[in-house]
């Protein structure tokens, strides 16, 4: 089956910057595909340019079997598109945004009462028809914001950080509807800055800088990490840090809250140094294991290398 | 209050003013832009006034008078005729402001020491321009009544009573010379210009500004279906605006309304085009919507007030702010606009001001469709 | 300098009412010098609100806070002074230069003209700008202008720090800067209050607190709120046709609570030894492969999604 989304050396430039670099992937139908990246890595410029939105520089997409590029027009009809500031008119209520976007799609009334109706309730949104999307909360915005550019039945939607700033609740809601969509045979590409979100796809990006670092499913991401995470729990975490950051076998050591995390070359040589380094400075700590590593970690680890910046 | 929180804080708007182009542009364009239009553009005192004459005795007592006229400064006889009607047209037309006939007993009165009255068609439509007219004509006259005095007295040793020569005015078309009926009309195109291109300006620019346009683009929506969509109630509203503010005119000012509605509609019609596609086209070629209500304000009130013949006649303005003119949609629908009130003039007439709004209408019309693109970049 | 045990952050039955909403409901809490605290919540639950009274910025409907020794109702603009804020997008002036960002917000805090030159070079040697006081500040990376704008913050060395998801869409390594940054501050005895809805950044706070609905529901470390606070564990299921596991799984009493995760599912239950053969025993009987079932530790994130379901639960 032929890929319903596929990008070959999409590239885009601003003056001063290459905001997407030769940027290449394919996404199948019933497949969630995350960009990952920080804020300036080029996620929202790519999802722009698949929706239509921008034009490349170089390079090919397809989107739902249609050159983006040389035949928007026939893409934009099969796809939808949710930006980063919602596409929602703040001065109309719910169902006066969903009928306006079904109206633009040419969605046939008896299709758009039926769709609309399943699709609020699956977001839990049907006591609130009559609301003004402006007087929303921001988890619920959310959700109308997909109820609208579902509306149609896409093959594809193209969604650009769709959870910021939105509670975990309402982002597991969110992220429910967006699983149940994919038995239909919908495609999704979302990007996100949450790098804990980019283990709920299926496969992801990494994106740095308008480079694609990996594409791969989050398990196969972090095999790429050398070494092992270890979490060492205490209240005394500064001074742990400066004990342990020149030890041997250690690559990356950080503070978090409750303690440290450091990456060393292997676990099982490095764990009995490490405790007998602690004890001998007579520093107490509640745990010292390992632990799974996060996106974040592979992250950093690798964008520390591939930039040749230092923490 | 502390000191060196307030230096902290007018430095920081200096800087950031020194940094905003756009409104540091509107601070120094503007106060020189209508520093040269007032100065070049606003006379209050008149000059060159047109002048049609009907000498009805040809005689040269009367041409001789009529000379007086031709070197006036304020006036400018273009043209003899020879019949009333020619007369009544000129004015219809606009082609003369002020319409002297002379009498065929005009030298036989006077030279037996009666008075004769010599009559001046005024055009009161812009009523600060007849007032003038009639005032210079005045002036004329008495000068030429202090020499016919002179010379009866040299003549025949006594004064005559009364003055010999004497004006009957006679207004056309604002017949109490009331300011009114001049200015509100006007005020209906200004409104219409202001409005119009003011609404549609954001609309635009709003999308962009609240990301709702990023959404409208990537759906298959066309730029036409777009733009009219978009343009039509606006045009409902501006259309049912302006003819809340001529029935204002008409019931409440008491303007007259001597004109035909289809052709007051048809010509509001196509201004409302005009100004609404001026509008859209600012807005979508402004980046946000405070630049777009900027630029909206500066093309329409600016000219709209200044340069359409609102409150300065176009014909006293120097030559080079007339050419432009030329250029300003609302000059035409305010002679129109004034006409249809003030004067009723049959279509022939407007028919070339009519003409030049449509034109408008359909350049802005392409200009503003070309200019929407669907995408960011 | 600071005495370590010294509380900076006394809140004592904090009430907020808006009409006849309560947003806070009775809010107990305290916070010591050098501590990096946490507050959690949905939207609406009641931080923001919080948080404001804390700063002097709302008055607190009944309840007593005293901030940095200040009492927050009567004595606010004394509050304030000794606060630094940082918000989200950061208030910093993008059209201005780097060096007049910070004498400006040097002025705006009444930093002695003495003292002024220090804390410039101080700023910008913390957010490593030293050489580039010319950069107009819209220009900035974010990491780079996040620094500057906590630099900012700080300008008259607040005792009392509060950051609004201030890392929000930054990249990790300048996170994890920023943060190392945050916790030398600590160290010198700054108290900082963080809100935040990413996960990531609250593992980076001493202790958290969870607001729900205006009242705290759970406060701890990271690691103590992880083993407490989660009625049951935590299993993760690798299997095929996800779909097919999902309808399986819905009906089973055992289960809590059932997340999709990427290619994975994420199931609570009661008691992992227990239920592990049993839930093999589900799937394979419905045709479905599994490939993993295993117990894994939470993640932040499911304990907060678990205690505010069971706390909605609770209120209906």
């Amino acid at each position: 089956m032929p890929p319903t989304v596929a990008v070959t050396d999409l590239t885009k430039r601003f003056p001063g910057i290459t905001a997407v670099d030769r940027l290449t992937f394919e996404v199948q139908a019933g497949e969630i595909f995350g960009l990952v990246g920080p804020d300036g890595a080029g996620k929202t410029t790519a999802l722009r340019m698949l929706a239509g939105v921008l034009t490349p520089d170089g390079g090919s997409a397809t989107v739902a079997g249609a050159d983006i590029i040389h035949d928007p027009e026939t893409a934009k009809a099969r796809l939808s598109y949710m930006p980063q500031r919602f596409g929602l008119y703040e001065d109309l209520t719910v169902e006066e945004n969903i009928r306006f976007y079904a109206d633009v799609f040419g969605v046939s009334r008896p299709e758009r009462v039926e769709r609309s109706q399943r699709l609020l309730d699956a977001a839990g949104m049907s006591p609130f028809t009559d609301r003004l999307a402006g007087k929303l909360s921001g988890g619920m915005k959310q959700k109308l914001g997909l109820v609208c550019a579902l509306i149609h039945r896409p093959q594809v939607i193209l969604l650009d950080e769709p959870t910021n700033g939105v509670d975990p609740v309402s982002r597991r809601d969110f992220w429910r509807i967006l699983y149940s969509l994919l038995a239909e045979g919908i495609c999704i590409v979302m990007s996100t800055s949450y790098l804990d979100e980019a283990e709920r796809c299926h496969r992801v990006a990494l994106l740095h800088q308008g480079h694609m670092l990996y594409c791969e499913s989050p398990a196969e991401l972090k095999t790429h990490l050398r070494g092992t995470v270890l979490s060492v729990v205490s209240g005394d975490a500064r001074r742990i840090r400066t004990a342990l950051v020149d030890a041997d076998g250690v690559l990356h050591i950080w503070l978090v809250g409750d303690g440290v995390r450091l990456v060393v070359d292997d676990a099982t040589r490095r764990i009995p140094e490490l405790r007998a380094a602690l004890r001998a400075a007579h520093l107490s700590f509640d745990r010292l294991e390992v632990v799974k590593p996060t996106i974040e970690d592979l992250f950093v680890a690798v964008t520390s290398t591939s930039s040749g910046e230092t923490s | 209050m502390r000191c060196h929180r307030l230096l902290a804080i007018m430095r920081k708007e200096t800087l950031q003013i020194r940094r905003d182009l756009p409104s540091l542009l509107i601070t120094v364009a503007m106060p020189l832009l209508l520093m040269l239009a007032f100065g070049y553009g606003v006379r209050f005192d008149v000059q060159h006034i047109p002048v049609y004459v009907y000498d009805r005795e040809g005689s040269q007592q009367s041409q001789d008078f009529l000379k007086h006229f031709q070197a006036s400064e304020y006036f400018s006889v273009i043209k003899a005729v020879d019949s009333y009607p020619a007369l009544i047209d000129a004015l219809d037309a606009g082609a003369c402001r002020l319409a002297i006939v002379i009498p065929t007993d005009f030298s036989e009165r006077l030279n037996t020491g009666g008075s004769v009255g010599i009559q001046a068609l005024v055009d009161a439509t812009d009523n600060n321009t007849a007032n003038i007219s009639l005032s210079y004509s005045e002036s004329i006259v008495q000068a030429y009544n202090q020499r016919l005095r002179l010379d009866w007295v040299q003549r025949h040793g006594q004064d005559v009573m009364p003055p010999p020569l004497r004006i009957d005015t006679r207004t056309w078309f604002n017949e109490n010379l009331e300011s009114t009926a001049n200015i509100v009309p006007g005020v209906v195109a200004i409104i219409m210009a202001v409005i119009g291109s003011f609404l549609t300006s954001l609309t635009i620019a709003r999308e962009w500004e609240r990301g709702t346009m990023e959404q409208l683009v990537s759906t298959p929506v066309t730029p036409i279906e777009l733009m009219v969509g978009k343009l039509v109630p606006y045009f409902a509203i501006g259309l049912i605006d302006t003819m809340l503010c001529a029935g204002l005119a008409i019931w409440w000012f008491e303007v007259p309304f001597r004109g035909q509605w289809g052709v007051f509609v048809l010509s509001c019609t196509l201004f409302l085009l005009v100004v609404l596609a001026l509008g859209y086209a600012v807005s979508v070629v402004a980046k946000s919507q405070l630049a777009a209500s900027q630029a909206a304000l500066i093309a329409t009130f600016l000219p709209a007030f200044l340069l359409s013949g609102f409150l300065y006649p176009i014909d006293q303005m120097p030559s080079v702010i007339r050419i432009i003119t030329h250029v300003i949609p609302a000059r035409y629908f305010m002679s129109v606009i004034r006409d249809v009130f003030l004067k009723g003039s049959p279509l022939v007439y407007l028919l070339d001001d009519l003409l030049a709004l449509a034109v408008f209408a359909t350049l802005l019309t392409l200009l503003a469709t070309r200019a929407f693109h669907k995408t960011l970049a | 300098m600071t005495d370590l045990d010294t509380t900076t952050i006394v809140g004592h039955d904090l009430v907020k009412r808006f009409g006849t909403f309560v947003a806070v409901d009775h809010i107990n809490l305290e916070a010591r010098a050098g501590e990096v605290v946490g507050f959690l919540g949905p939207n609406g639950a009641g931080k923001s609100t919080t948080i404001r009274m804390l700063c002097g910025l709302l008055r607190p409907t009944s309840g007593q806070a005293l901030v940095a020794g200040y009492d927050v109702a009567r004595e606010a603009e004394q509050v304030r002074r000794h606060i630094g804020y940082m918000s989200q997008k950061f208030s910093l002036y993008n059209d201005l230069r780097v060096i007049e960002n910070i004498r400006f917000f040097g002025s705006m805090y009444d930093v002695p003209a003495a003292m002024l030159k220090e804390r410039e070079a101080w700023v910008l040697e913390m957010a490593g700008l030293v050489g580039r006081e010319s950069t107009v500040t819209g220009t900035l990376p974010s990491g780079w202008k996040q620094r500057l704008a906590l630099g900012c913050a700080v300008l008259h060395r607040p005792p009392i720090l509060f950051l609004d998801e201030p890392t929000s869409g930054v990249d990790p390594i300048s996170r994890r800067q920023f943060w190392e940054l945050i916790h030398s501050m600590a160290a010198d005895g700054v108290t900082v209050l963080v809100t935040t809805h990413y996960m990531d950044e609250a593992e980076y706070c001493n202790r958290l607190i969870l607001i729900f609905h205006g009242r705290i529901v759970a406060s701890g470390s990271p690691s103590e709120l992880k083993q407490q606070t989660m009625t049951g564990e935590l299993l993760l299921i690798e299997c095929d046709p996800l779909g097919r596991a999902l309808d399986a799984l819905q009906h089973v009493p055992d289960i809590r609570d059932l997340a999709v995760f990427g290619n994975a599912l994420h199931v609570v239950v009661q008691h992992a030894q227990t239920a592990i053969p049993h839930l093999r025993g589900v799937l394979s009987g419905q045709g479905v492969t599994v490939s993993r079932i295993e117990p894994i530790h939470p993640s932040l994130e499911d304990v907060f999604v678990s205690l505010t379901a069971q706390l909605s639960a609770h209120r209906t």
